[in-house]
């Protein structure tokens, strides 16, 4: 892929990363970082490709820890970030102004 | 093993890569929270599957055994941290992540060619390696496996500025030459980086270094993705890059910091003033009893919850003393500090694990204000976010740092565990004020106790 094509998707991708979370309260600040961290775990598909193309063994040892490093990020970052959203799914939506107003 | 033609590779890699805008989306309120995080996981597997089905892998199995390996290691780790531990785990994560993206830009170096994807490589290792290397520093500081505190040597300053310098020089000398040795020597500068970078943040200023550094592996993985020629990591890595850049100052700005100051603050004259030292200054020690008799005779009782609430586990019995006190006509509502635990949310996050109602936790614009109407501030386990240090003396590692104001309640009681200041390091003066009381003691024992003292009133 040519070179102004790479700009292009990371100038477009730089300004939908400040967009998408340019409002967010600081209850979720933390959720959202390890959400975050968990879509840079996305790397396990580098290594995974640089591991199978592997020419030596030495090479391959190598690729195979990023593999590993590469999944306790993105697996266990996924995980985390839904434990600590639980706490937030587990209780009854919050309740409006429009639903106290009906249950009086 | 391929089977997808690289078009029909090309448009699902398009699809992971909008599940993982959907997720940073989702994630930024909170009803759509879960859902986001669970479509860009779904991201995350239909790229992996396009990966196994586009591309032609030797070591087809071993890889998915180390894959499976990972998981087996990711997925207990995540599911068993105790939830005061989690901010340490996300730093962890976040350092493995930027190490797999250092080395995987190494392992590529033999196989690029032209001075801008050497560049990129470069990037990728320098930046992967400071990521790698300063959370597991973050991590070692959360865990309390080292001091929380500042720790700045003699020379510090130039130590940082050298190896700065050095692991620029090692950059250009791998771009100009693509020899492999300059990137073995660029991994190690960028590992020492981070250390010296990290080790001179202290206290309450670690989690922000935590996002900085996500968003600086979100920048190595981008970087990667142009090594590889691969749009999927370009994309998601930028994506983390930016969002996580926005997310980090939103938090250095929570608590009245600047990003370079967080880092570098330590250097300036006298910001690392605090100590561990305990005091042995008078304070008005009470008993659970007399705790029990000022919050059940009081109309208004404002909880501020902190680290001490989550390290006890106490939210349950938090919340049972509250409902008690809400039962005897005693209006409860509980001030959120942005940063109050060690991390923005986390009380919040636990106290929404005991039930407590979304309506009654206040963020600290809203609930300021009240202080001058309440008859009590509990300070549940916090110390730092209720400091009045923040306002009154520059020279304080806090200072700037907006803060709950519970002096300007008519009585103010701690429950703390000892005298020992908070995790800034720093004395409390409120300790010594006379409306103060505090009572010693583990959150959830001093809280059973007490919940048990109202009870009998």
């Amino acid at each position: 892929m040519d070179a102004i094509t790479l700009l292009t998707f990371f100038v477009l991708a730089v300004f939908v990363g400040f967009e998408v979370v340019s409002k967010v309260s600081s209850t979720l600040h933390t959720p959202l970082m390890s959400g975050a961290n968990a879509i840079h775990g996305i790397i396990l598909v580098g290594a995974v490709i640089v591991a199978g193309q592997a020419e030596s063994t030495p090479v391959l040892v190598v690729a195979l820890i990023a593999v590993l490093l590469a999944t306790i990020n993105l697996v266990g970052g996924f995980v985390v970030t839904d434990r600590m959203l639980e706490m937030f799914g587990a209780r009854r939506p919050v309740a409006t102004k429009k639903d106290r107003e009906q249950a009086q | 093993m391929i089977v997808l033609s690289p078009e029909l590779s090309a448009v699902l890699y398009l699809v992971a890569a909008v599940c993982f805008i959907l997720a940073l989306k989702g994630l930024s309120s909170p009803k759509s929270a879960r859902r986001g995080n669970l479509i860009g996981a779904f991201g995350a597997l239909l790229a992996m599957v396009v990966v196994f089905l586009s591309t032609e892998l030797d070591n087809a199995g071993l890889i998915l055994g180390v894959i499976a390996l990972g998981a087996v290691i990711a997925v207990p780790a995540s599911r068993l941290v105790k939830m005061t531990q989690m901010p340490q785990l996300v730093a962890l994560f976040n350092g493995v992540g930027g190490g797999a993206a250092a080395l995987v830009a190494l392992l590529e170096l033999t196989h690029v060619e032209g001075v801008g994807a050497v560049t990129a490589v470069a990037f990728t290792v320098l930046v992967g390696a400071v990521s790698f290397s300063g959370s597991v520093i973050t991590f070692a500081k959360l865990q309390e496996l080292m001091p929380t505190r500042p720790i700045i040597f003699p020379g510090a300053a130039v130590v940082i500025v050298l190896v700065a310098v050095g692991s620029l020089v090692g950059a250009v000398w791998l771009v100009f030459t693509g020899d492999p040795v300059a990137a073995y020597v660029l991994l190690a500068l960028g590992t020492a980086l981070g250390v010296f970078v990290v080790l001179p943040v202290g206290g309450a200023d670690v989690p922000i270094v935590i996002s900085l550094l996500n968003a600086f592996t979100g920048l190595a993985v981008a970087a990667s993705g142009l090594v590889l020629g691969n749009t999927l990591l370009l994309v998601a890595g930028t994506l983390v890059g930016a969002s996580g850049t926005i997310l980090t100052r939103a938090m250095a700005s929570a608590m009245g910091r600047s990003v370079v100051g967080t880092l570098f603050g330590a250097f300036r004259g006298g910001s690392s003033a605090g100590s561990t030292a305990i005091s042995d200054r008078p304070v008005r020690s009470s008993s659970a009893e007399d705790v029990a008799i000022v919050l059940g005779y009081a109309q208004k009782v404002i909880v501020v919850p902190g680290y001490g609430l989550a390290v006890a586990q106490a939210q349950h019995t938090m919340a049972e003393l509250a409902t008690t006190l809400e039962a005897k006509g005693i209006e409860v509502i509980y001030g959120i500090h942005p940063v109050a635990g060690r991390m923005p949310g986390h009380m919040n996050v636990l106290l929404a694990e005991a039930n407590v109602p979304y309506e009654v936790l206040k963020e600290m614009d809203e609930v300021n204000p009240q202080f001058t109407t309440a008859d009590v501030a509990l300070v549940v386990g916090a110390n730092d976010v209720v400091n009045p240090a923040a306002k009154t003396s520059p020279g304080s590692p806090i200072y700037g740092m907006p803060i709950l104001d519970v002096s300007s309640a008519r009585q103010v009681i701690f429950l703390k565990r000892s005298m020992r200041p908070g995790f800034a390091g720093i004395e409390n003066e409120l300790l010594y004020e006379p409306q103060t009381t505090l009572l010693f003691g583990d959150a959830k024992e001093s809280l059973t106790k007490v919940l048990t003292a109202v009870k009998n009133l």
